[in-house]
């Protein structure tokens, strides 16, 4: 065990062999990821291995979604959430993508993996939740060849306006 | 100087400021026209550990994130 990262004023160790955040530019390649996932803990006696895949929707006349992320504080959340799931004897897991995402394609996979089904069931609901709210991503609108800012879906992260 | 960076949606280049506080830094970007309008929404790091609160004394070269609203997947 080593100390890795910081998250909200509190240290977090997490074993630096468990899983990382995994980025990639572009539409995830769904089958290939979940493929290596079960590959990777399908011998390591997890009774349960839930995993969602979130796909991009066409509505609004969008041609698909954008977006940013902010590495260093993403991989503080993630391992605030590996070490959550670690007291629980299970792991999260997590890839997501980098810039411009096509309709129908995937942006966002999470899954846990876990001795019980109870636990993986309600971990998956809160660990995607906490990442709607509180992960350092932006997403884009891409429409008309523009790029227009997702405002009205986004969340403020918990301690917003301090400055204001 | 303490380095600041505007994330995400805001679109703004980082500047450098010689300040010791939060208070003196929510002075200087509330008269930034570029930004005053965000800071209600954002959340705000310091050397990428999120902080709650402006009782926070900045040192020499920290780097002070904004963080606007978020939305992942």
């Amino acid at each position: 065990m080593e100390i890795k990262y910081h998250y909200c004023l509190q240290c977090v160790e997490v074993d630096v062999n468990l899983p990382k955040v995994e980025l990639y530019n572009g539409a995830l390649e769904v089958e290939k990821i979940t493929n290596q996932w079960y590959n990777d803990f399908k011998n390591s006696n997890y009774g349960a291995i839930i995993t969602f895949v979130g796909v991009v929707r066409d509505e609004d006349g969008i041609e698909g979604l954008s977006f940013d992320i902010y590495e260093p504080i993403l991989n503080a959340w993630f391992d605030s959430w590996q070490q959550k799931a670690q007291s629980q004897n299970a792991i999260v897991l997590m890839a997501h993508s980098i810039g411009d995402v096509p309709n129908h394609t995937s942006s966002y996979i999470a899954a846990v993996c876990s001795p019980k089904r109870r636990v993986a069931l309600e971990m998956i609901d809160e660990f995607v939740e906490d990442f709607k709210h509180n992960a350092p991503i932006w997403k884009y609108d891409l429409k008309d060849g523009k790029r227009i800012y997702a405002r009205e879906r986004s969340y403020e992260i918990n301690g917003a306006g301090i400055l204001a | 100087m303490v380095t600041v960076e505007f994330l995400g949606p805001i679109g703004k280049e980082p500047m450098k400021v010689d300040i010791k506080s939060l208070d003196e830094l929510a002075t200087i970007l509330k008269n930034d026209c570029d930004v005053a309008n965000w800071l209600e929404s954002c959340a705000v790091a310091i050397n990428d550990v999120m902080v709650c609160s402006k009782e926070v004394q900045l040192q020499d070269g920290d780097k002070v994130s904004l963080l606007p609203p978020v939305c992942g997947g």
